[in-house]
């Protein structure tokens, strides 16, 4: 940036549908696309379900109060990560970084906390990939592979986050040049609304 | 990108807390599976719509992205409507523990 830019250069619209950041329209594209790799899955266990006589009641066999809380501490995360956007939008690059960062623990307290769930379905619950003594053994092929790519997901966006930090701590993002940390944010975010999406759908209905 | 006054995201996790909390709660009303399954699809588009429209920002995007966003949305819907025919309305009983598919047994 020259040092006589101190207002965000935009470059005036060569169309109606340039965008003003084509990062924000790629991460934007990305997602939807995302949401279709989402969309099949959800669309295929309910197919699957629908067509089974023993599917087990969901709310019987997982533990819904540690996954509301779960669900509770992913959208907990998201207002963090808008905190965090807002603050380096007006210049506070130090309240970013503690924003982003208590973003990041949210993360990674939803990852400790599904590996918990998970690791207790397996071995107290013995529902594995492959078996279920609740009813049907799609149950848990669905449940872990659903789950499963979703937290790949999570773990993909702590990464991706703490790159931003690090970043953002060396002085790279400022309030005229936060796009960077806007589409982490709208990534993040994704992953949360997924949640909301894998949470009624697997665990309450 | 309009010049806005930013939204007061405060009030948005309080919403989305209430709206994660009725979600629970209709679990377990005396109501018929249907009705509650239903309830829970409207709680938890409310609550994707809020992420999408203030955390996302969409509400302040121009609406070209609003379109991109909403995509997946129809061709969800579509793709349940595409999978409607393959439920026969025939439940398939499976073996209790393994996948193992010669001990599998269906009942028609």
């Amino acid at each position: 940036m020259s040092q006589a830019a101190t207002v965000k250069m935009i470059d005036p619209a060569e169309s109606p549908l340039t965008p003003e950041s084509w990062g924000k329209l790629g991460m934007w594209i990305f997602l939807a696309g995302d949401a279709m790799s989402f969309g099949g899955l959800l669309a295929g266990y309910g197919a699957l379900r629908a067509g089974s006589a023993d599917w087990p009641i969901p709310q019987e066999v997982l533990g819904i109060q540690l996954t509301a809380f779960m669900t509770f501490l992913l959208i907990c995360s998201s207002v963090t990560m808008v905190k965090g956007l807002s603050a380096i939008k007006h210049g506070d690059q130090k309240g970013m970084i503690r924003f982003l960062a208590l973003t990041i623990v949210g993360g990674v307290i939803f990852l400790g906390l599904q590996a918990y769930e998970w690791t207790h379905l397996m071995t107290a619950q013995q529902i594995t990939l492959t078996s279920n003594p609740y009813g049907n053994y799609l149950f848990g092929t669905t449940f872990f592979i659903i789950t499963g790519f979703h937290g790949a997901h999570v773990t993909g966006g702590v990464i991706y986050l703490t790159i931003i930090a690090l970043k953002g701590s060396r002085g790279k993002y400022s309030a005229e040049s936060s796009d960077s940390v806007e589409i982490a944010g709208l990534y993040w975010h994704f992953v949360d609304l997924v949640w909301i999406l894998v949470f009624t759908f697997v665990y309450l209905i | 990108m309009a010049a806005h006054k930013e939204p007061n995201y405060m009030m948005v996790f309080v919403a989305l807390t209430v709206l994660t909390g009725a979600e629970i709660g209709v679990v377990f009303m005396p109501m018929s599976k249907v009705v509650i399954g239903f309830i829970l699809v409207i709680l938890a588009l409310a609550k994707a719509a809020l992420v999408a429209l203030y955390f996302m920002h969409l509400k302040y995007e121009k609406f070209a992205l609003g379109v991109i966003a909403l995509t997946p949305l129809f061709l969800c819907t579509l793709l349940i409507f595409a999978l409607l025919p393959d439920l026969t309305g025939t439940k398939h009983e499976t073996q209790r523990e393994t996948a193992s598919v010669s001990e599998t047994v269906e009942t028609k």
